[in-house]
């Protein structure tokens, strides 16, 4: 399979570049870019003309790119939105997986299919990381909360640690809340009365 | 109840109020409707989630619908614009350092006054001018290219237009990457607060009445919603009336800022809000009449002729013309906000441009005040001519 396009990859956090850009290169690809700061970018663009553009769908800079990929100025290359409907189930996983792609116009589909879906494979793998992370980190700051909490508690009424905890849970209960927001709606209260 | 869920996708401006304000003053609830609001990051990603279907409804830019309708830019689909979310609320700023050299020039600045500006330029050796907006298909560069156009011979003077996301708008102009800049609220607001840039125009001052944000839905999903759509037309009536209600603007003010939706401060929502600018930091503010409406002059009112005027400044063809006007739908709105007593004016297109001052038409209650509506130009449109 020919492997010879150029890929830049516009990622601002250099692990998930790195990651992104291994997986490229492991599939067969060498020609590949990453740029972090995206003032840049459009620069970036110009001097390296590159056939793909992979970027995350939630970065602001997609509008940037939209303008390039319709500026007529025969310097930069022209490069056109991938996400269209000529492969719908291709669209909807890159949208899943938060990628969106710029190509250069005219492309072959079946050129750049296996970069997509190599990069749809990745973003997704990073996706679930990313989520993976966000809840152990609120986890951690749940258990935090509900320390500080049972704290206030012991020391107001004088009850042991799992007192505490079984007088929040009962009033969780009671008011049909969680735990942790009967926690947080104390720790509130007690920040603003000290 | 149980209420019907509805995704919204929209972008934290200040002109997505409506849509805040129909959900936290409970206009949505109402009507039994539950609004879920999703913020976007971009104008592309708002396009490609309500087109795939992700989102029901979205706040657009009200280039967008069109623009999608006729194929053009990089994802096509039969979007319909069901009405107007807001009219003008934009603003034409230069970088602090291009007006400092204008000024050290004598070349005066006053907020509202721009047509002497570029012009000066050519003997200030300035010949190259980049210029930032927020999208491709926006209200703003179609603003910018019109007025450009007003602006007599520029022929040593090149003009660059680039996309910058509005929240990077102020770092740009303060890092020298562009030296003006056409942005709504608040982001022309938080460069003059940085000490970036002052503001030259409101963006009414190009054309009186441009429609700026739409509420766009794809046409399929429409045309098989009906009963969602009509209520969502009328929850977000009584929030637009509500918002541009004279009494309720500091209450408004404080709401959008402390709602979990926009994440901006107070002291940047008021400006467009109030009407009251401040052009240049340490300046005084300046009233700007109809800077931002929602409401007053039937400012939600989709007509028929704004889109034919997008679309012809797009360079559609004739046929263009007509799908663009299909797209904005005053019979959905009329439909969904008649029975409810709102007063509807008794045609769906007007002469865009011609009306100078506020002018009173016929409408279904008798009638009701329209406009201005005029180009700075003086320009008339009228695209029902000859039939």
């Amino acid at each position: 399979m020919n492997r010879d396009l150029s890929i830049l990859v516009v990622e601002a956090d250099p692990q998930k570049a790195r990651d992104i850009i291994d997986a490229l290169v492991e599939a067969g690809w060498s020609d590949v870019h990453a740029l972090a700061q995206t003032a840049g970018l459009e620069r970036e663009i110009k001097t390296r003309q590159p056939d793909i553009v992979l970027i995350d769908v939630a970065n602001p800079d997609r509008d940037m790119l939209e303008h390039l990929s319709l500026a007529s100025d025969s310097k930069s290359r022209a490069v056109a939105m991938f996400v269209d409907r000529s492969d719908e189930d291709l669209t909807q996983a890159a949208l899943a997986a938060g990628v969106s792609a710029y190509v250069v116009d005219g492309l072959q589909m079946n050129r750049i299919k296996s970069v997509l879906e190599t990069a749809i494979a990745r973003f997704q793998i990073l996706r679930q990381l990313q989520s993976e992370l966000d809840a152990a980190k609120r986890a951690l700051e749940d258990r935090k909360m509900l320390d500080r909490a049972k704290g206030i508690l012991m020391r107001q009424r004088g009850v042991s640690e799992d007192e505490a905890y079984q007088l929040l849970r009962k009033t969780a209960m009671d008011q049909g809340r969680k735990v942790i927001d009967v926690a947080q709606a104390l720790v509130t209260a007690s920040d603003l009365l000290s | 109840m149980t209420r019907t869920i509805l995704n919204c996708g929209y972008v934290p401006l200040v002109d997505s109020a409506p849509l805040i304000v129909a959900k936290e003053l409970g206009f949505a609830a109402e009507e039994g409707l539950e609004l879920n609001l999703v913020a976007q990051p971009s104008w592309s990603a708002t396009r490609d989630m309500l087109a795939l279907g992700h989102l029901d409804f979205a706040h657009m830019l009200s280039p967008m619908p069109v623009a999608m309708s006729l194929g053009y830019g990089g994802l096509a689909g039969e979007i319909d614009a069901l009405m107007v979310l807001s009219v003008n609320g934009t603003v034409f700023g230069i970088s602090s350092k291009l007006a400092d050299t204008l000024r050290a020039a004598d070349v005066a600045l006053r907020f509202g006054q721009a047509d002497h500006i570029l012009p000066a330029l050519g003997a200030l050796g300035i010949a190259h001018l980049r210029i930032g907006i927020p999208f491709h298909y926006s209200m703003h560069r179609l603003l910018l290219e019109y007025w450009l156009q007003g602006q007599g011979d520029l022929s040593g003077l090149k003009i660059e237009i680039v996309t910058i996301p509005p929240p990077r708008m102020a770092d740009a102009v303060e890092d020298g990457d562009i030296d003006a800049f056409w942005v709504g609220e608040p982001w022309g607001s938080a460069a003059v607060a940085r000490g970036a840039a002052e503001l030259v125009l409101p963006g009414n001052a190009v054309w009186a009445f441009a429609p700026e944000k739409v509420l766009a839905a794809r046409h399929e999903w429409v045309e098989s919603h009906k009963d969602e759509v009509r209520r969502l037309l009328r929850a977000l009536e009584p929030a637009m009336r509500w918002l541009d209600t004279p009494g309720n603007k500091p209450l408004a003010v404080e709401i959008l800022a402390r709602s979990e939706h926009l994440n901006i401060a107070p002291e940047l929502i008021d400006p467009a809000i109030s009407g009251m600018l401040t052009p240049a930091l340490g300046a005084p503010p300046v009233p700007v009449e109809r800077f931002l409406l929602f409401h007053q002059h039937a400012a939600h009112f989709p007509w028929r002729s704004q889109a034919a005027w997008i679309a012809t400044r797009l360079g559609a063809p004739a046929k263009g013309i007509a799908a663009a006007k299909r797209c904005f739908r005053s019979d959905m709105y009329r439909d969904a906000l008649g029975p409810t007593g709102v007063d509807l004016p008794g045609a769906s297109e007007k002469v865009e441009g011609s009306m100078r001052h506020a002018t009173a038409v016929a409408s279904s209650r008798g009638h009701m005040i329209l406009g201005p509506d005029a180009f700075f130009d003086g320009k008339l449109f009228d695209f029902d001519a000859g039939k």
